[in-house]
């Protein structure tokens, strides 16, 4: 193992570090650009965390980066940071593909907010990540191109549907990454692969430019080395955008002063339902570990009641495929993406480019929200399901008025092994514990805190309270700072 | 047996906005296909709608006009189903909680005169909603193209009560309703464009029976009387299946106005389910007090109340008025006209209006706007003929020379000398005296008795005069001159 030395690779360092080596002239974005698409042409083949990435357009931005900085305009700390991009993400002139066949040659001609967002802030945008086809399932075994590997055990899943964000930050492959999060698909992976994963409250952050999945639910967010990192990321994605209705106006803090100011001690929250069966005992011993570490340091520690928890995942499943079902639609071969060769009238071209351009899972959602939609099942299913989905808020809501934060495992389990969950219900339990999340409009953030017995991040989550992301951060990073699990970089 | 009709309206009107209803692209009509699309109309991956709040404005105008309750929050759905001209493959509308409800179109049904003002009614409308429009299919010899001009355009559709009764009710309802939207500035609703779309649903029943009859969507009725003529086509049709024998079947048919039939589109069995849910894209829009009432400080006078005020204010005759006020420039323009022209004119001014300037419009294809013809112009002429300056047939030349040129009467009167003689009556007696000199046998016969006979004394002086002589003068000093004579 060589973990003090690649440690001090360039393309293991954190946000906070580089910009200070690049402040300092010590290093150009150029040759951190070209470390990391150095690292990546060398572990790639392994860890298959991108769809496609573009050296020369990377390379381009860095120099633009350099310019600034000698003409003393740096424009902060992203400047000159490459930061990779989940394929769902709209960056103009690259591919978006969401990594289904749909899309496998369409080009974006237009930027997502948070992209344009990520480049006034001068960072370098950096790959587009492999992920489950349009962000459905929880191990991007989903994805139509390839599956992503763990980079700490490469026959182990990264996660999902974020896998290639996780898995290519924890490769050293990107310096952050951003990904996004309908059910867990920021946190469940950064939890498999040993970094943050933060989804921000719903209508943080804007949507624009998201390939739309679940949209009450789909939430984009940054995958981070640090929580300090993450801080820093979120302020440059963060705040209200004219061109997405859902997001809110707020008054957006400094995230990552907010870490120095606010110092706790804090109540935190632990619910017995986020406890129970299906929980590996070492992922819980090692989340255990972090609550006494809070106690330790003066934090009240309380049990709070989330007693609607058990019909998450139900709700999700008729909430989430409802709106996919819907949001899905447009791909139906007319105007762009996958189109059948033979198709002899309009209604075979809609079947005919629709089954072949979809991948099993995503046929899956697509009939189950068809279904839970149509005439004569609307009130037993959807309207229901909206129903039991503000009792899940309201429980989160009540239990703030005890707690500041609610601490939980991220997961059931450490990363499984490819193919292990051939069965759709056992890969939809991996989000047990961060659907909640997503049914509440809630901030969580996923934070590693320890390795299995067989070596394996574990990662436990802390959730917050809407639009109170930096105390969130503040939290998370008392227990972050004081400790080094990123630090343990895989051996590739 | 004896059957009446029982008709409701769908009634789909554009709405007159800078951009989409849903994104900054530009709505219009007549551009190259494809050219008014953005990222949002073409549904790209990942793009998002933001709503157009001018379109709601209209829409809040439209309800506010017809007597709508307005909802207290605007709701967005969507309504899903497969189509090429439906980029998304849903459209964004509303569906349990439309934006407008209740309400009534004021109709008047013809009267037993064409100068007589008929019976008015109001037809009860259910809801007016707001959605966006498709796009379009061109179908060529082997395959179809689409063009997205139109897609995402404001579009309102507005559905009655089935309380029509007939075919003429129907026109009448239409006819009122287009008056309405176009006075409030919310569509031009010009049907050629497609800016207003009208579908049907027909059933009859026999007289006394209050149970509906089996409906029939009647689709297509792409002009205000296409929408007569097919509603009084299909309710024919229908008595005519129901007399044989036959039962109706719930369809939709296609009326085709140029040949005047019809022919079945799709059966119920082939009806769509929409799947309507909440659309989480976009956030319910809250219409307060102070937003309806803003709304409603900009609602015009509508014509109906506009005609009762003309009868009383200006003394018009129910003619009059009924061609004023369904073009509100045209009743705008006479109101200036009348105003310049002063007390008393009115009338005169309207016909004017309705005489001579329309079919002056009408022969040279002209907008009231394009107009040469101001409304100070009407006034000043309706001045001179009753100042006694200018004689009726001058005055239609005036007129004619007026509309070509843009000249003010006076000018043209000085131009051509077509005033009146001075009411000095020296050069009037001087031709009044040749013409007795003349025309004795006019003079003998005036003076045995006959009346009439003093009108071929006339001619010759108006002939003398150049038609400038005021008649009422030269019959003054003629029987003041034969009488002495």
């Amino acid at each position: 193992m060589s973990h003090a030395a690649m440690s001090s690779e360039l393309f293991n360092k954190t946000i906070v570090e580089l910009a200070e080596l690049l402040a300092a002239k010590t290093i150009t974005s150029v040759e951190l650009t070209q470390a990391v698409i150095d690292r990546t042409q060398s572990v790639e083949e392994r860890v298959k965390a991108f769809n496609s990435f573009d050296a020369a357009a990377a390379l381009a931005q860095a120099a633009a980066s350099d310019a600034r900085r000698a003409a003393g305009q740096s424009l902060g700390a992203l400047d000159g940071i490459p930061i990779g991009i989940k394929d769902v993400i709209a960056v103009t002139g690259q591919p978006l593909t969401a990594s289904s066949k749909m899309l496998a040659n369409f080009v974006s001609p237009y930027d997502a907010t948070v992209t344009q967002k990520l480049k006034k802030a001068g960072a370098i945008i950096w790959g587009r990540l492999n992920l489950d086809e349009f962000a459905m399932g929880s191990s991007t075994e989903n994805s139509a191109f390839h599956t992503t590997r763990n980079p700490y055990n490469l026959d182990c899943v990264p996660g999902g549907s974020s896998g290639g964000s996780a898995a290519a930050l924890a490769a050293g492959e990107a310096i952050a990454t951003l990904g996004s999060d309908t059910g867990g698909s920021i946190r469940q992976p950064a939890a498999l692969c040993n970094v943050v994963g933060l989804k921000p409250t719903y209508g943080l952050v804007s949507r624009f430019g998201l390939i739309a999945f679940a949209s009450s639910l789909d939430q984009i967010g940054p995958f981070n080395r640090t929580v300090e990192d993450a801080a820093i990321t979120l302020q440059a994605i963060a705040g209200y955008d004219e061109n997405d209705s859902t997001s809110v106006k707020v008054e957006i803090p400094d995230y990552r002063a907010a870490l120095k100011t606010k110092k706790g001690p804090w109540r935190i929250g632990i619910s017995k339902e986020y406890f129970g069966e299906g929980l590996d005992p070492e992922v819980a011993a090692a989340v255990e570990k972090a609550v006494s570490f809070y106690e330790k340091m003066g934090c009240v520690i309380k049990n709070v009641s989330l007693p609607h928890t058990e019909y998450g995942v139900g709700v999700y499943y008729i909430i989430a495929t409802a709106e996919c079902s819907s949001n899905l639609s447009r791909y139906d071969g007319i105007r762009y993406g996958h189109r059948s060769a033979d198709a002899k009238d309009i209604v075979d071209l809609y079947y005919k480019s629709r089954a072949e351009g979809f991948g099993p899972e995503v046929k899956r959602r697509i009939i189950l929200g068809t279904y839970v939609l149509s005439s004569g099942y609307y009130d037993a299913y959807y309207l229901r399901a909206q129903k039991v989905r503000t009792l899940i808020r309201q429980d989160f809501l009540n239990a703030y008025n005890e707690v500041d934060a609610i601490i939980t495992p991220t997961t059931p389990t450490p990363a499984f092994k490819r193919g292990a969950k051939a069965d759709p219900l056992a890969m939809y339990l991996c989000d047990v514990y961060t659907i909640g999340v997503n049914l509440a409009g809630l901030p969580g953030i996923s934070v590693p805190c320890g390795f299995s017995s067989s070596g394996l991040p574990i990662g436990m989550q802390l959730i917050g309270q809407p639009f109170k992301e930096a105390d969130l951060l503040a939290i998370a990073n008392a227990y972050d700072s004081a400790h080094d699990w990123a630090k343990r970089t895989p051996n590739l | 047996m004896k059957y009446e009709a029982v008709i409701g309206l769908e009634v789909h009107v554009q709405i007159k906005t800078q951009s989409k209803m849903f994104t900054r692209v530009g709505a219009g009509y007549g551009q190259p296909a494809n050219t008014l699309t953005d990222p949002v109309v073409l549904a790209l991956p990942g793009v998002l709608p933001v709503m157009n709040k001018a379109a709601l404005d209209a829409i809040i105008k439209a309800g506010l006009l017809l007597g709508c309750d307005i909802a207290p929050v605007c709701k967005w759905d969507r309504k899903n189903y497969f189509y090429p001209d439906s980029p998304k493959n849903y459209q964004i509308s509303q569906y349990d909680q439309p934006i407008c409800l209740n309400g009534a179109v004021e109709i008047e049904l013809p009267g037993s005169a064409r100068n007589i003002q008929g019976e008015h009614k109001s037809i009860a409308l259910t809801r007016i909603h707001l959605e966006e429009d498709v796009g379009k299919l061109n179908h060529e010899a082997f395959d179809s193209l689409v063009d997205y001009n139109r897609a995402g355009t404001p579009l309102m559709e507005i559905v009655s009560e089935p309380v029509i009764k007939s075919a003429e009710e129907a026109y009448a309802c239409l006819t009122s309703l287009r008056a309405t939207i176009i006075y409030g500035g919310i569509s031009d609703c010009d049907m050629e464009k497609g800016q207003l779309r009208c579908d049907a649903n027909i059933s009859i029943r026999p007289v006394g029976e209050t149970k509906l009859g089996t409906k029939v969507e009647l689709k297509n009725l792409n002009s205000i009387s296409f929408v007569r003529d097919g509603i009084a086509h299909e309710i024919k049709r229908q008595i005519a299946v129901v007399e044989s024998g036959g039962t109706i079947v719930q369809e939709t048919r296609d009326y085709d106005g140029m040949t005047g039939t019809s022919q079945s589109l799709r059966s119920k069995e082939m009806a769509h389910d929409y799947r309507y849910f909440p659309d989480p894209d976009l956030m319910p829009v809250k219409v307060d007090v102070a937003w309806k009432a803003r709304i409603q400080a900009e609602c015009p006078e509508l014509p109906f109340a506009k005609q009762t005020r003309f009868q009383s204010d200006y003394g018009l005759p129910y003619t009059l008025t009924s061609v004023l006020v369904w073009d509100k420039a045209l009743a705008d323009y006479f109101e200036e006209a009348a105003k310049l022209a002063g007390p008393g004119k009115a009338q005169a001014v309207g016909n004017w209006i309705v005489n001579d300037l329309q079919r002056e419009l009408g022969a040279a294809k002209l907008d009231l706007g394009d107009s040469k013809v101001r409304p100070a112009h009407i006034a000043e002429l309706v001045n001179l003929i009753a100042a006694g300056t200018l004689l009726s047939n001058a005055a239609k030349e005036v007129f004619i020379d007026m509309a070509a040129t843009g000249e003010t009467p006076s000018a043209i009167v000085a131009k051509k000398g077509l005033a009146v003689a001075p009411t000095d009556t020296a050069e009037l007696e001087g031709w009044c005296r040749d013409a007795i000199a003349a025309n004795a046998k006019s003079v003998a016969e005036f003076k045995a008795g006959k009346e009439s006979a003093i009108n071929g004394l006339k001619g010759p002086i108006m002939k003398a005069s150049k038609g400038k002589a005021n008649p009422k003068l030269v019959d003054e000093t003629l029987r003041r001159l034969l009488s002495i004579s």
